[in-house]
């Protein structure tokens, strides 16, 4: 056994890199495995995903049990040089990247399972497959990495990689014309965050997160850093008044598309939070007096701003998706307003992170935040799931001309059922817990913000009450008579997310103790992830 | 003042690179736009890397003199690369709309109906 | 789209050699001099760039097919990936420099002033990058001077 511990050790020291290499390997042998035969390069890539979850799964078990930070140095060598500078990449894995690579790892494998099926019938597959892989190689690269620029250049990878599978159905125009809109936003908002990037590298002449973390001061060019930083990532989150191209992307790529399009979403978003807690991190507490001669601390502004961009977020999602009659792009304002809550509920962390009879209530903030991320991917999630389902069944995307499909796709309408009522946060599902804990930290702040999150969450419900019935219940249609379930493996896939909603709902505790509170902690802690690179010399 | 030249000419650049995306309704003076933000983009980079009287970073041939940085250049030769990416992948995209609706207008494209 | 007259083709037949010639000099010598895979790789492909406009995207796409491209520009990526890979089967990390310190293949660093037998995997890698960046944006060019030509026709 002794053999099998070193084995294992060793492959957890190169795990990071491994997560990010073995898709990018699995992407260009992708076409010569397609030349041979169709299911050989299903079974090639579905290989390919579980080895990177293996690795990934060791990964995180390591640093959510043990409690360590990972770092990886490309090319060997020590962190730092001698003399204090940071010349080579690394990636930093701690809690709050392990958060994420969790929920990566687990939508790459229901994405690559649920299109086994569902783009069985289409051509240029190899393709579809190549992109795929491109695509989960991006997101964990930027996930897990440590280096600013290296961030940037997985952004741009994610981003070009996603334009192309949202374009997929190219005998319609509208498909394209959404990867269109996609594109010019996505390159505009890292053309951004490069811009942010160069201000910094031209101040302190260094490109590592830690090193920048420790030797930054908050004079007026990082001001304008950071300002081109949180807009060129909100842009790509989808926030209000940036958020156009996030319905019509999300409703007219396929259904498996769009899984990862919302995993790709929340890495942006997991972006801005790593900028404005670990890079400016330090620089928090302290107040700026640019307002006319007020004192004004940095959190309080910034949290301000979020909550207000979060309340704008809120409504416009809800209201838009009020008036919507398009199956998926009804899902997808419903997907802008849960990003409402997200940020609604960083932002009112923000704002009270430094007053001290306060600090249970901040870290409860954050707590609903970062657990509302996982559970905002799976429920939406499984609402498209179920959208592709019923179009590959009946090739009908308009609730006008639905109606009657729960005599012939049972199982459909189950899941449908359990994702409606996850999303509109009842319980036992797991959109209530984390929901009620941002209306109880959020009331503690301010009333108002509350309320206007419970009006709006029983709005949602409303919506999809009235596509349920719309859609699934009421008479048999006739065109309807011969549809059939949808196929095993999407069954499967759309089973194993409904699953995971289900434990979440019924233990919580197990879930927010283990996975969430590290990420918590990694996330408030800044001054852990800077001395790791910087006590090593 | 000689020596601010180039961070003006980065923000001109940007700027009108940002007014073309923004305000324009043809698709292909979107993608010249984002160009224009690009190149802006770039030449911050290149402006950052020059010292006072300096040389190529070659390591032989130059004696004891003063190099300008080198790794402004490859951040910048990353971001052109990128950038030709992202421009082949909107101009097919273009190619496809053309021949779809018949028009690059952004305004008539948004109210067809398929 | 169309060619053009002979007196081009055959100004084109003299200059495409020394455009090729150019790109590969270029590509080989990225570590001694500026330069590198994406720098040649660009300058080869304009060069045939020269070869689609002046001879008609109709005569290259019946000698030269797209998916023959494709398989090349695959093999310039796995090429990259597979030296990254052998960094950290031969030298304990990954994309590690791993052919540093042996005498026979790309050994030394900074011995002489044009040597190009030095570096380690550095020139290794250019070619891998140039051959990926030919053959991509070779088939760009092509497939986009082909899909404008037909009128009316579909893609």
């Amino acid at each position: 056994m002794n053999g099998f511990e070193n084995i294992l050790s060793d492959l957890l020291v190169h795990s990071p890199a491994l997560i990010v290499a073995i898709p990018l390997l699995g992407a260009f042998l992708t076409p010569f495995f397609g030349k041979v035969h169709n299911t050989a390069r299903n079974t090639f890539v579905l290989i390919i995903v579980l080895l990177t979850s293996f690795f990934s799964f060791l990964l995180v078990h390591d640093i959510l049990v043990n409690g360590n930070i990972h770092t990886y140095v490309f090319g060997g060598g020590s962190a730092l040089t001698s003399g204090g500078f940071a010349v080579r990449i690394l990636f930093q894995v701690d809690g709050l990247n392990a958060f994420m690579a969790i929920i990566a790892t687990l939508f790459a494998i229901v994405g690559v399972i649920y299109s086994w099926s569902f783009m069985k019938e289409h051509t240029g597959l190899s393709k579809y497959y190549t992109l795929y892989l491109l695509m989960i190689a991006g997101i964990f690269g930027m996930v897990l990495t440590g280096d600013m620029f290296n961030f940037f250049v997985f952004l741009e990878i994610t981003s070009i990689a996603s334009c192309a599978l949202i374009a997929f159905y190219t005998n319609k125009g509208k498909a394209v014309d959404a990867g269109f809109k996609y594109i010019v936003v996505s390159a505009t908002g890292a053309l951004f965050v490069l811009f942010a990037i160069a201000i910094l590298y031209g101040q302190y002449n260094a490109l590592n997160i830690a090193v920048l973390a420790s030797n930054i001061q908050f004079s007026f060019l990082d001001r304008i850093a950071l300002v081109l930083l949180i807009s060129g990532l909100a842009m790509k989150a989808g926030i209000v008044p940036m958020h156009m191209w996030l319905p019509d992307a999300y409703g007219r790529a396929p259904s498996s598309v769009t899984l990862l399009l919302i995993v790709a979403t929340q890495a942006s978003l997991y972006g801005a939070l790593r900028m404005i807690f670990t890079l400016f991190g330090g620089q928090l507490s302290r107040s700026v007096n640019e307002v006319g001669g007020i004192e004004i601390n940095v959190n309080l502004l910034i949290g301000a701003v979020l909550v207000g961009l979060a309340i704008l977020t809120i409504f416009v999602g809800v209201l838009m998706a009020l008036k919507e009659s398009d199956f998926k792009r009804m899902i997808g304002f419903a997907a802008v307003a849960e990003i409402g809550y997200m940020i609604l509920a960083i932002g009112a962390a923000l704002t009270i992170m430094f007053s001290v009879n306060d600090l249970e209530t901040s870290r409860l903030a954050l707590n609903g935040g970062i657990f509302h991320i996982f559970n905002d991917a799976l429920d939406v999630g499984l609402l498209f799931l179920v959208a592709g389902a019923v179009y590959y069944a009946t090739k009908e995307t308009s609730l006008n001309r639905l109606g009657g499909l729960a005599r012939n796709m049972k199982y459909t309408t189950v899941f449908f059922l359990i994702g409606l009522l996850a999303v509109a946060g009842m319980p036992p599902m797991n959109g209530f817990s984390s929901k009620l804990i941002i209306y109880q930290s959020t009331f503690l702040v301010n009333p108002i913000l509350s309320i206007i999150a419970i009006l709006c969450s029983i709005l949602l419900l409303a919506v999809f009450v009235k596509v349920f019935y719309s859609a699934f219940l009421g008479p048999k249609q006739a065109k309807y008579e011969k549809v059939k379930e949808a196929p095993k493996s999407m069954l499967v896939a759309m089973a194993i997310v409904a699953g995971i909603i289900l434990f979440i709902g019924l233990f919580p505790d197990i879930f927010i103790s283990n996975v969430v509170e590290p990420a918590t902690r990694a996330l408030v802690n800044s001054g852990e992830y800077i001395q790791y690179i910087m006590g090593v010399i | 003042m000689i020596y601010n030249i180039p961070y003006i000419a980065v923000v001109t650049l940007v700027l009108i690179g940002l007014y073309a995306v923004i305000m324009k309704r043809n698709l292909i003076k979107i993608v010249i736009g984002i160009t224009l933000i690009e190149s802006g983009v770039n030449l911050f980079l290149i402006t950052l890397a020059y010292r006072e009287d300096s040389v190529a970073p070659i390591y032989h041939g130059s004696g004891m003199r003063l190099m300008s940085l080198p790794v402004p250049h490859a951040l910048t030769l990353t971001s052109i690369v990128i950038g030709v990416a992202v421009l082949a992948l909107m101009l097919s995209l273009i190619i496809h709309i053309y021949k779809h609706y018949g028009t690059l207008d952004a305004k008539e494209i948004g109210r067809k109906e398929e | 789209m169309m060619g053009m007259s002979k007196i081009v083709k055959t100004m084109v037949s003299v200059a495409l050699p020394l455009t090729l010639i150019y790109g590969l000099y270029i590509i080989a010598h990225g570590h001694l001099t500026p330069g590198g895979g994406f720098q040649g790789g660009a300058v080869v492909a304009s060069g045939l760039a020269m070869l689609v406009v002046s001879y008609g995207s109709v005569w290259t796409m019946d000698r030269i097919k797209e998916k023959h491209l494709s398989s090349l520009e695959s093999l310039g990526a796995f090429g990259f990936i597979g030296l990254a890979f052998l960094g950290l089967i031969f030298g304990s990390w990954f994309f590690n420099n791993f052919l540093l310190g042996n005498e026979y293949l790309f050994g030394m660093i900074g011995e002489g002033a044009s040597n190009i037998n030095t570096a380690g995997v550095i020139p290794l890698m250019n070619f891998a990058v140039g051959l990926k960046v030919i053959a991509g944006l070779f088939a760009i060019v092509l497939v986009m001077a082909y899909a404008t030509s037909k009128k009316g026709g579909d893609l």
